[in-house]
């Protein structure tokens, strides 16, 4: 298989203008004859779908939800980036570009993050239309902030809830299509499987998660929006019912998964308190704008963090990257907060903490001037923690929280299955090995809003379909197997929970796969991990029935993908020997900053399924740095 | 810490329900209250019977899929917080603890302490939005809105619908919701050209949908996790009759 990126030429600043014009058109009367599901009803999928549908298209939208609005984009707190030099600090297009392609550590596409960068402003255009109110300033004009590791002030937000008035935003334009008939809205529907007819994604087989009858979902196109895979630790930041079942079936069925290791460890999350947790919860890394991150100097130390006074404390980030200092990007952060506690700095009942300090600027600036820019989140600390962090320095530990690897795609957002497009999230898209602060939201409306509607019309309009029968063929099949999966998990009746296995796989993959990797703990997880998995399938308990509301088996279901997934995810960290962005392996460093190898790795890693029992195969896409020329990222 | 439970059963919309008392031993002070459910459905599951089913999913008080009437009061004992974010320090060791669903004809019960909160999404399908095609928008700072009013804004937008206000209401109403939105495009420039025809289909929805009438109980302020202000729902009102005399 020979991966085609698909990459216009051109000069950089003119690839997507001169794509956009070679891209065919779909007649604005034929496009009614169109049908392309949607799956997801996050960021992503809401734009895609609501944009797809104002376009003429005929649009079906899926999502386990009850409602679009409860995807997870609307847990995202810290902003949305866009280079709009509103603060005049020498902001642009190119600098944007720059800084997420070297925050990426060079394992981005240059085309993919230029293109990003260039229709960022116009989403944040979008979302004002919508009605989504961005935070102001007095002259009414808007305000952005700095923002995790930029040097510039380009981060639009909305208090701590961007993440919610977004999603929201969009959700709008989706029910104006819903209201308008041209979007199809079917509520509690898990996508089991994806069907592949005639080589082309002609649909999914979903759940009716109330009435447990499998439905089928045909168009001519299928568009993953199902977010990432956090969630195969256990213990992250993501929702509980955030899962990788869509794009992993997919990946069965043939599409190429990108970057599996590249996950995204956030350093300010509230600190696990014990064994009962179900999750655990982020506090936007905007905190680290006025917050100080230290641990006591003393190991073990057992005073309040007020009492221990200042020349006893040490102020890490600060004195390791004076030019940063605790605005160092999210895998720095998070890796030198684990390294102090592995030294036994750590603080807090279980010593897996570092203290987050807003003394220093309660201080300088006054409780109101904090309430105001972080009250919620402040809040949020208190009620979780009951400590108030008015008062007390706030304690934080990183946790998994987003996954830059997804489904291969190319420029066009098309997977390696003709007609399957994976969009936000889910594909492994443009954020190379680590994601800056406020680029999530950034990617999945840009994706949904600008990119996919123009690309996909070029699919419709170039490709030859055969009708389908639901009723036959591929579709027949494939709800066969996903008929015959679920009676084979209502069939062990074993004597454990299937939530048991995922914390079983999600401490292996927290130990050996989390934020410092190692050759032998990779190996070991990959003889762990099946193990796991092949417990599973003797020992799980699945209470209940098929044709009922079940969440046991919505569970079970979900958990086995996780159990194959983790094991790809350590294979490919096993396989990329080098330190780069979020994916550190102990083994290459340099004065504890990761050492890139970029004569050997600098490539997409694409593994292809190639069966239950045989190793999956790799496919490299060389990745080219015409313009901003691959260094040691510094932030010292 | 230790509890008794009275949780409501119910197979499905068409069965009837009942209580169903459970206990559960040893719960940490700092777990939250789906934790503690958590435990209970473990139990469950480990004695061979169905989980208590309930509707969870950021765990943060965000995305408004949980929704819990506990001890008789949506969200619990809690102000200012979803179900999600209570935490079982709030109550007592040794307490009873009475878990119901929502309860409101708009909401038909799935199962156990599921419901059906579709109706919200249909009201907003009624006018809850700009007009707005992706691509059509202006520069973003094209309109100057004062602080004061977009903060007003982003007071109403903080919604997250998950159906506390309509429960507690003696009447089943849906006016903080429906208010909540209303208010916040009203506000804004972008969202006055259509306000009129807004807030009659909203309101015309909301009636069709069997939600009651508002009668100024302000209880729905009270339970609301985001802490809405009654006041949208002045403006709605406000809004309403603007609408129909214009």
């Amino acid at each position: 298989m020979k991966l085609d990126s698909k990459i216009p030429d051109g000069p950089i600043e003119k690839k997507w203008d001169n794509h956009r014009f070679a891209l065919k058109l779909v007649n604005a009367a034929n496009k009614r004859k169109y049908t392309i599901v949607v799956v997801g009803t996050g960021l992503a999928g809401a734009s895609a779908a609501a944009s797809l549908a104002e376009l003429g298209y005929d649009v079906i939208s899926l999502s386990y939800h009850e409602s679009p609005r409860r995807a997870h984009s609307i847990a995202a707190q810290g902003g949305i980036n866009a280079p709009k030099n509103y603060s005049n600090d020498g902001d642009s297009v190119y600098r944007l570009f720059y800084d997420t392609v070297k925050g990426g550590d060079y394992r981005a596409r240059e085309a993919n993050v230029y293109r990003l960068a260039e229709v960022s402003g116009a989403i944040i255009d979008q979302c004002v239309a919508q009605g989504v109110p961005f935070a102001r300033e007095y002259g009414g004009l808007l305000d952005n902030r700095s923002f995790g590791g930029a040097q510039v002030s380009r981060t639009f937000y909305a208090r701590g809830q961007t993440g919610q008035q977004l999603l929201l935003g969009a959700y709008s334009a989706l029910c104006r299509q819903m209201d308008a008939g041209k979007v199809k809205f079917f509520p509690r529907r898990e996508m089991l499987d994806l069907v592949v007819a005639d080589g082309q994604a002609r649909g999914v087989i979903a759940r009716n998660m109330v009435t447990g009858k499998l439905e089928t979902y045909s168009g001519h196109a299928v568009v993953l929006a199902t977010g990432g895979y956090g969630n195969t630790w256990y213990l992250s930041t993501m929702a509980k019912a955030s899962n990788a079942t869509a794009i992993w079936r997919a990946y069965k069925r043939g599409a190429l998964f990108g970057n599996p290791c590249f996950t995204q460890i956030h350093p300010t999350c509230i600190p696990q308190s014990g064994s009962f947790q179900s999750k655990l919860t982020l506090m936007s890394e905007s905190l680290r704008n006025d917050g100080r991150i230290w641990v006591p100097k003393k190991k073990g130390e057992k005073r309040r963090p007020e009492d221990i006074p200042e020349n006893e404390r040490d102020y890490y980030l600060e004195r390791m990257y004076p030019s940063f200092g605790n605005l160092v990007p999210r895998d720095v952060a998070s890796r030198r907060a684990k390294e102090m506690c592995d030294n036994g700095f750590g603080v807090g009942p279980t010593s897996m903490a570092v203290y987050l300090d807003f003394s220093d600027a309660i201080k300088r600036n006054g409780k109101k001037w904090i309430e105001e820019k972080y009250g919620n989140l402040f809040d949020m600390y208190h009620e979780i923690t009951a400590e108030d962090p008015y008062k007390t320095a706030m304690r934080i530990y990183p946790a998994v929280h987003y996954t830059m690897g997804g489904l291969w795609v190319d420029y066009n957002l098309m997977s390696t299955i003709p007609g399957l497009y994976v969009i936000g999230e889910a594909n492994f898209s443009d954020h190379g090995a680590n994601r800056l602060g406020a680029s999530a939201l950034m990617q999945g409306l840009a994706d949904g809003y600008f990119i996919l509607p123009y690309t996909i019309g070029d699919y419709l309009a170039t490709a030859s379909f055969k009708p389908v029968n639901t009723e036959e063929g591929s579709f027949k099949q494939v709800r066969a197997e996903v008929d015959a999966r679920i009676k084979k998990l209502l069939s062990i009746k074993g004597k454990r929970t299937a939530d048991e296995f995922h914390r079983a796989l999600g401490k292996v993959m927290w130990d050996h796969v989390g934020m410092g990797r190692t050759k032998a703990g990779l190996q070991k997880a990959l003889t762990m991990i099946p193990g796991i998995r092949e417990e599973f399938w003797k020992d799980v308990n699945v209470v209940g029935s098929s044709d009922d509301l079940n969440m046991e088996l919505e569970r079970a279901g979900r958990v086995i993908d996780f159990l194959e997934l983790g094991e790809l995810v350590a294979r490919d960290a096993l396989y990329r020997n080098e330190s780069c962005g979020g994916h550190f392996r102990e083994e290459y460093q340099s004065d504890g900053e990761a050492k890139r190898n970029d004569k050997e790795y600098c490539y997409v890693a694409a593994w292809e399924f190639t069966g239950d029992d045989s190793n999956p195969k790799m496919h490299k896409e060389p990745l080219t740095f015409e313009y901003v020329k691959p260094s040691t990222r510094s932030y010292k | 810490m230790n509890f008794t439970l009275q949780i409501w059963r119910q197979k499905n919309q068409n069965s009837e329900g009942q209580f169903a008392t459970y206990g559960v031993q040893d719960i940490p002070p700092d777990a939250s209250f789906l934790e503690m459910l958590d435990v209970l459905n473990t139990d469950l599951v480990k004695r061979g019977e169905e989980p208590v089913a309930f509707d969870h999913d950021c765990r943060e008080g965000i995305c408004g899929s949980c929704g819990l009437m506990i001890n008789g009061r949506a969200h619990g004992p809690n102000r200012g917080a979803a179900t999600c974010e209570v935490r079982m320090r709030s109550f007592q060791d040794g307490e009873t603890i009475a878990v119901e669903p929502w309860r409101a004809k708009p909401f038909p019960i799935i199962k156990d302490l599921m419901v059906d909160r579709t109706a919200l999404d249909r009201i907003m399908q009624a006018g809850g939005y700009v007009s707005v095609r992706t691509g059509g928008a202006p520069d973003a700072s094209a309109i100057p809105i004062p602080r004061m009013v977009a903060e007003e804004a982003m007071d109403a937008a903080a919604c997250i619908g998950c159906g506390a206000c309509v429960a507690t209401c003696k009447n089943g109403s849906a006016m903080l919701f429906v208010a909540a939105k209303v208010s916040q495009l009203a506000l804004l420039p972008q969202g006055k050209a259509e306000r009129e025809m807004r807030v009659e289909r909203m309101v015309a929805q909301m009636d069709a949908e069997g939600f009651g009438a508002c009668s100024n109980t302000y209880a729905c302020e009270v339970e609301c996790p985001k802490e809405i202000s009654v006041s949208h729902i002045a403006r709605l009102n406000r809004e309403y009759i603007r609408a129909k005399v214009l």
